[in-house]
């Protein structure tokens, strides 16, 4: 019998963290810091209003687009947060999760052999999804030296006139980077100079500690070029409920929107009527929930520096990145070697692509005493494995 | 240090007492010297009262009796409810007593370890008081709960143990 799979499936490779997450899954009692959702479960009052949407029977589809009254409060946000403009009515879709956003975005956009530009480290779905709608995907490797932003430099090495978009995602999973508005700035210029499409996965963008996030969306002549991709999982920890958002200028949403309406219809209704809760209410759950990663940042990144594992200070997101290479060790092995001998489970920064290599990504979405036994822990591993005391 | 701290420095000693000032002082981006300091200073002015655990009995086998007694009190001239109140207040039994608006004047909350000796300081020591009008005494059942820490739900992490 022949094969009926299609080959450009077959030849994506399997997630990275794939291997390593089957290893953990079978050792008991190890503290993992390799969870990329929040550990708080969804705020009490956005669960009871989901509760009782369906004890009014609330259990129908909504619209393709999503229930009217969420895209307003989605847009009443980016407005009050951003600045930003976004008529409820034709540019703003909400998605399953932002994850979605990410595949609409590439398959609304993208044509066999046009080339994107995507930022690596980075979330592990963007390369698939992009090769998925059939396009030629350029890396862009991120590096340790510049905290891994996104520099002109680095952007304008790897522009081709064949470039039709960028890929972006700050704060950033896996580093805990974020970019500054100056920086934006300039990758803004060059995207208007190139007439390039930036998509932008700003997940991440409310947790952004001491300093607000900006969205290059905001820059003059870039919000009729920038796909704005956000949601509620990580913020508001609604990551079951899989609601998402994607804002840009009308024709491509509405491109966006005839693809959403043939896979999916529409996003969950009880996980709307929990997003719309949650953003006219949950700002304040929100911030006590900041406060609580920002102490445990801080733990994370005093610890990682005084072991001696070199990491810049992570300013968004709830991951920090530590450089494993005063071990001596590759990311695997560090990784492999931690969980076997001291039960810390960390993602080696190479399942986030190549340039993530001589980094693991460890996740603070972990109660403050789990983190401090984890230090304790890696303190230990590292001191007994490091070069410096083998010399 | 200022208010915003001090008050954050409160918040986290009230979730976990057993947080050291050097442990916070990370948290905060404070000098771990300033926080104890700090600590220390509001111990001293009574804004901490104390370290303290939160205790299941029920878990450790103990078995004890919880009343929530409304009590109407007849106020008195110049000091109203307060000295009856600090004279209820001081009966080691007395877990806590707060003035209410209401239909009441005093919550008062009864601890020991079995329903008699609850009653007897109830018939005995409590509504013998001069002042004391009237008492409606409610047990305690099941404690779902208490200072913000429930009794009855367990936190479990359900999460995937690696997720990208």
């Amino acid at each position: 019998m022949r094969s009926f799979v299609n080959r450009h499936v077959a030849a994506l490779p399997p997630s990275g963290i794939r291997k390593f997450f089957d290893l953990v899954s079978q050792s008991k009692g190890i503290i993992s810091l390799g969870v990329g959702e929040p550990d708080f479960t969804t705020p009490w009052h956005i669960r009871e209003a989901a509760i009782y949407s369906l004890e009014k029977g609330k259990t129908a589809y909504t619209s393709n687009w999503g229930m009217p009254d969420l895209r307003e409060a989605v847009s009443r946000h980016l407005e009050d947060w951003q600045g930003l403009k976004y008529d409820p009515a034709k540019e703003i879709l909400i998605t399953v999760g932002a994850a979605e956003g990410v595949d609409l975005a590439m398959r609304a956009v993208l044509e066999p052999g046009d080339e994107i530009l995507i930022c690596e480290p980075c979330f592990v779905s963007y390369v698939p999804c992009a090769k998925m709608a059939g396009a030629h995907v350029v890396t862009v490797p991120l590096r340790a030296e510049d905290d891994f932003k996104l520099t002109p430099a680095l952007l304008r090495q790897y522009l081709t006139p064949k470039t039709k978009a960028l890929f972006i995602s700050y704060p950033s999973n896996p580093t805990g980077a974020v970019m500054t508005k100056a920086e934006l700035e300039e990758i803004a210029k060059i995207a208007i100079e190139a007439d390039i499409l930036v998509i932008t996965d700003e997940i991440y963008g409310e947790m952004t500690y001491g300093g607000e996030h900006y969205s290059i969306a905001r820059f003059p002549g870039m919000q009729e070029r920038t796909i704005l991709l956000n949601g509620m999982s990580k913020a508001y920890a609604m990551t079951g409920w899989r609601i998402g958002y994607a804002c840009g200028p009308d024709e491509i949403i509405g491109q966006m929107m005839k693809i959403h309406q043939f896979a999916i219809m529409c996003a969950p209704t009880v996980g709307q009527i929990a997003a719309l809760e949650a953003l006219k209410n949950g700002k304040p759950e929100r911030d006590k929930m900041i406060q609580e990663y920002d102490r445990r940042r801080k733990v994370m990144y005093k610890g990682f520096t005084e072991m001696g594992l070199p990491c810049f200070e992570p300013r968004g997101a709830f991951y920090i990145f530590p450089s494993i290479e005063p071990t001596g060790m590759n990311e695997e092995e560090f990784a492999m070697k931690l969980l076997e001998e001291e039960k810390v489970a960390v993602v080696p920064g190479s399942a986030f692509g190549e340039s993530g290599k001589g980094h693991v990504r460890c996740s603070y979405a972990s109660s403050m005493e789990n983190l401090q036994e984890s230090l304790r822990r890696i303190g230990k591993f590292v001191e007994r494995h490091s070069m410096v005391g083998n010399r | 240090m200022d208010d915003s701290k001090k008050r954050e420095i409160l918040g986290l000693l009230e979730s976990n007492c057993r947080l050291t000032a050097s442990q916070i002082a990370v948290m905060l981006d404070e000098d771990p010297a300033g926080v104890a300091a700090t600590i220390a200073e509001m111990e001293e002015q009574k804004v901490i009262l104390r370290h303290c655990a939160m205790v299941n009995w029920d878990k450790a086998g103990v078995d004890r009796v919880t009343a929530l007694i409304d009590v109407k009190l007849h106020p008195q001239r110049d000091v109203g409810f307060d000295r009856l109140a600090e004279r209820i207040a001081r009966f080691p039994e007395v877990r806590s007593c707060y003035l209410m608006s209401g239909t009441y004047d005093l919550a008062v909350e009864v601890e020991s370890t079995n329903l008699k000796e609850v009653a007897r300081f109830i018939s005995e020591r409590l509504s013998t008081l001069e002042g004391v009008a009237s008492t409606t005494t409610h047990f305690v059942l099941k404690r779902y709960k208490h200072d913000g820490v429930s009794f009855t739900e367990e936190a479990t992490d359900e999460r995937l143990a690696i997720h990208p």
